[in-house]
C-alpha cells in the first residue's frame, strides 16, 4: 500500500477495498463486522443506550494516547455514565488526502487495543477521503445494555449526597497543551475507559444517583451543569480536589485553572451519602480509580449553584467555562 | 503575625471605608479564585482597575490591525486574548479572519521569529500589547530582528506603562484609598516607582504575590497604612527594590516614552513607550492610535477601568454583554474585570 492516503482511496473501487483490508478488517476483525453487510445485526437487550461523538483532535497522537484510543474512550464512557454496559461501536473515518497511512495504522491499532481492553465490539464501519492536509478525523456510535431497574441520570443528584471525582484533573488538558505549544513536560493524558469503575460501582448495590464524564469544560462546568439538572446547590471544596502538583504548576504558568481543564478518563459520581465511604474504596481499587476523592456534597434546592469553599477560607460561586477554551482537545 | 490574624483583622475591621484598587489582571483572577471578596469587612472594597493590557487599549488600536490585516500580504501575528476584542465597529481579528484575514495566534512573541522565517513573502506584524511585564519580551525580539537584520516582522504597539496612570487616577478623582501594586510588573519596576505617587496622595501601596496568604496579607497591610504616602513589599521573594535594571536598560535601548491614550481615560502623559526613532521604521504605524469609539455607546469599560463603577453596575453586563457576545474589551480578555466578575458571580460592592 502507498505511504500516504490519496483521493482515490475514498473511490469505492479497489483502493478503497485495499485500506479496509489492509488496515480496518484486519484490526477489527469480528464475525459480525466479518460478513461485511451494509448494516450489522447483533443481539439486543429491552433496555439500549445510544450515543455518538466525533473526535478532530491535534495532534492526533499526544503523550498518553491517540485519536483512535481517544475516540472509543469517549463513547464507551458516555454509554457508562447511564449505567450501561458498552457493547457495540461503529466508526466513520473522514481522512485527509496527503495523511500518512502509518499514522492511520497506528490510530487504528490502538482503537483495536481500546475497544478489546473495553469489552466493546466494532460492528461496521465508513471512510471516506476529502481534501486536505493530511489529517483525520473519526466520528464514532455506540450501543449499551441498560439492565432493568437502572436509573442513573443527571437530575438524581438528592441533598446530602456527596460527590466523587475518579481521580486527578487536568492531565488530558495540559498533555495536548503541551504538545501544541512545545512544552516539554511528561504530563500524559488520562484517556480511558471506564468499564471497570463503573461495572464495579454498579455490581456493589451502591446507590449510584449520577454519574458524568468529566471532558471538555472542566470538572466545575459538569458540576455547574450537573447541579443545574438537579436543582441543587452543590458545594466542593478547592483542597480536596485531586490535581498533580504538575498539572497544578502547568496550569499556573498559563493562567489556566484546573477545574475547567478537559479531561478524557474521568467521571464524577453522586451517591447517596452513607454509601460515600465505599463507593470511594471501589473507586480506588478499580482500574484508573486510584486517586480518587470525594470533593463535596449536594445541599439545598436551588435553581442550580456550585460553591467552591477555598483553600484560603473564602468562597466563590462557580460557573461553566466561559469563553473559547482550548479548541480540538478530543 | 499568623495568617489567622490577618484574616480576622480583614474580616473584622471597622475603621473608615477604603476602596483598595487592583491594577493588574492576574490580581483580579487571583482575588476571585481565592474567594477573598467575601472574606473583608463591608468596609474594604476591592476595585479592578486598569489591569488588562487588551482592555485599555483604545478602539484605534483593533482598527489598524483589521486594516493592516486586509493586506493580503500581511499576517498578524497575536496573543489569544487579542482576538476577540472588538474595534469601533464591532468587526474583531476573528471575524476578520473569517473573511480571509491571515491571523496567528502565538504564547510568545519570539515565535514570530519562525514564522517569518518560513515564510519570507509575507510581512508578519505582531500585536505588541502590554504593560512592563511583556515589554521586555517585545525588546528581545526588536533585539532579534535588529541583528539579524529580519526584514519582514514589525510591530504594532500599544505598550502601557503602569506608574503614570495610577498617578492619572488619583489626579482624576477616582475614589482610590491604597493600591495593590502589580506583582509582575513591579518585578521590572522595582517598589521605588512607587513612592512618589504615595507620598503625593498619601496613599497606601502593598506589592502583592499572587497566591491567597500573599493576596491578604498586601490588602491587610494597606488597610493598616491608611492615609500613609508608604510602599510595603509583600512580594519580596520576586520584587526587588530596583526591580530589573537590565531589563530596563533593553527596553530603553528599543523604546522611548511617550503621550499614549488609554480607553476612556484619554491620553496619559508619558504612560507608553514606542520604538525609538531610528528603529521606528520596525514600527507597522502606532503613533496617534488614540482615538477611542465604543462599539456599543452604552458599554461603561471606560468608567469600570478607573473604579468609578462596579461591572455588574453596568446596564449592558450580563444582559447584552456577555463572554460570547462581548460589547466591551473587559467582558473578553479573562483578565478583564467583567469577564472575571460574571464568571465568578461576584456581586462584592
Amino acid at each position: 500500500m502507498e505511504e500516504k492516503i490519496m483521493m482515490v482511496h475514498g473511490s469505492g473501487g479497489s483502493a478503497t477495498g485495499e485500506l479496509i483490508d489492509e488496515i480496518f478488517d484486519r484490526e477489527f476483525s469480528n464475525a459480525t463486522l466479518d460478513q461485511m453487510e451494509d448494516s450489522a445485526v447483533v443481539p439486543g437487550a429491552r433496555q439500549i443506550a445510544m450515543t455518538t461523538d466525533s473526535f478532530v483532535v491535534t495532534p492526533a497522537e499526544f503523550r498518553g494516547g491517540d485519536i483512535g484510543r481517544l475516540c472509543v474512550c469517549g463513547t464507551v464512557n458516555d454509554l457508562l455514565m447511564r449505567g450501561a454496559v458498552p457493547k457495540y461501536l461503529t466508526c466513520g473515518f473522514i481522512l485527509e488526502e496527503g495523511l500518512d497511512v502509518a499514522l492511520l495504522k497506528r490510530v487504528v491499532h490502538s482503537m483495536a487495543k481500546t475497544a478489546e481492553e473495553a469489552g466493546v465490539h466494532i460492528v461496521a464501519g465508513d471512510t471516506k477521503v476529502v481534501n486536505g492536509n493530511g489529517e483525520l478525523y473519526i466520528n464514532t456510535a455506540g450501543v449499551g445494555f441498560v439492565s432493568e431497574g437502572v436509573d442513573i441520570a443527571a437530575g438524581n443528584a438528592r441533598t446530602g449526597d456527596a460527590i466523587i471525582v475518579s481521580g486527578n484533573v487536568g492531565d488530558h488538558h495540559a498533555a495536548i497543551l503541551s504538545e501544541r505549544m512545545n512544552i516539554d513536560t511528561d504530563i500524559e493524558s488520562d484517556n480511558a475507559p471506564l468499564v471497570d469503575i463503573v461495572s464495579n460501582l454498579l455490581n456493589s448495590g451502591i446507590h449510584v444517583h449520577t454519574l458524568r464524564d468529566v471532558t471538555r469544560g472542566g470538572l466545575a462546568t459538569v458540576l455547574k451543569e450537573l447541579s443545574g439538572q438537579s436543582k441543587k446547590t452543590f458545594v466542593i471544596e478547592e483542597n480536596k480536589v485531586p490535581v498533580t502538583s504538575k498539572v497544578a504548576d502547568f496550569a499556573g504558568l498559563l493562567g489556566l485553572d484546573p477545574l475547567y481543564m478537559g479531561n478524557e478518563g474521568k467521571l464524577v459520581a453522586i451517591v447517596d451519602s452513607h454509601d460515600a465511604d465505599k463507593a470511594l474504596d471501589i473507586i480506588r481499587d478499580s482500574k484508573y480509580g486510584k486517586n480518587a476523592a470525594i470533593i463535596g456534597e449536594v445541599k439545598e434546592d436551588s435553581e442550580g449553584k456550585l460553591i467552591e469553599t477555598t483553600e484560603l477560607g473564602g468562597e466563590r460561586e462557580l460557573d461553566i467555562l466561559q469563553g473559547e477554551g482550548l479548541p480540538r482537545i478530543c | 503575625m499568623t495568617l489567622e490574624e490577618v484574616k480576622n483583622g480583614l474580616k473584622d475591621y471597622d475603621g473608615p471605608e477604603m476602596n483598595i484598587m487592583e491594577v493588574c489582571g492576574s490580581h483580579t483572577g487571583a482575588i476571585a479564585k481565592n474567594g477573598i471578596p467575601g472574606m473583608l469587612s463591608e468596609k474594604i472594597h476591592l476595585l479592578s482597575g486598569p489591569g488588562c493590557p487588551v482592555c485599555v487599549t483604545p478602539s484605534s488600536y483593533v482598527d489598524k490591525l483589521l486594516e493592516l490585516a486586509k493586506d493580503p500580504k500581511n499576517c498578524i501575528v497575536t496573543f489569544g486574548d487579542l482576538i476577540r476584542v472588538p474595534g469601533s465597529a464591532k468587526a474583531n481579528l476573528s471575524s476578520a479572519r473569517g473573511e480571509g484575514a491571515r491571523v496567528e495566534m502565538v504564547y510568545s512573541p519570539m515565535d514570530t521569529l519562525d514564522l517569518a522565517e518560513k515564510d519570507p513573502e509575507t510581512d508578519f506584524i505582531f500585536a505588541a500589547v502590554g504593560f512592563e511585564t511583556t515589554t521586555p519580551v517585545y525588546a528581545l525580539l526588536v533585539d532579534e530582528i535588529v541583528r539579524n537584520d529580519i526584514k519582514n516582522i514589525k510591530l504594532l504597539t500599544a505598550i502601557r506603562t503602569m506608574p503614570e496612570v495610577i498617578r492619572f487616577l488619583m489626579g482624576s478623582g477616582a475614589p482610590i484609598d491604597g493600591f495593590i501594586a502589580p506583582g509582575h510588573v513591579s518585578v521590572v519596576t522595582g517598589t521605588h516607582i512607587y513612592e512618589p505617587i504615595a507620598r503625593d496622595f498619601s496613599i497606601p501601596f502593598g506589592v502583592a504575590g499572587f497566591k491567597g496568604p500573599e493576596l491578604l496579607a498586601a490588602i491587610y497591610g494597606i488597610v493598616e497604612e491608611y492615609g500613609h504616602g508608604v510602599v510595603k513589599n509583600f512580594y519580596p521573594s520576586a520584587v526587588k527594590a530596583d526591580g530589573n535594571p537590565a531589563a530596563r536598560a533593553l527596553i530603553d535601548k528599543y523604546f522611548e516614552k511617550y503621550d499614549a491614550a488609554w480607553r476612556g481615560m484619554g491620553i496619559v502623559k508619558g504612560s507608553g513607550k514606542i520604538l525609538r526613532e531610528e528603529y521606528r521604521y520596525l514600527d507597522a504605524g502606532s503613533l496617534g492610535l488614540d482615538a477611542d469609539h465604543k462599539a456599543n455607546p452604552a458599554c461603561c469599560c471606560d468608567k469600570v477601568l478607573m473604579g468609578k463603577m462596579r461591572p455588574y453596575e453596568c446596564p449592558l453586563y450580563g444582559k447584552v454583554c456577555t463572554p460570547m457576545n462581548p460589547q466591551g474589551a473587559c467582558m473578553v480578555s479573562t483578565e478583564g474585570s467583567c469577564f472575571s466578575y460574571l464568571s465568578n458571580h461576584r456581586k462584592d460592592k
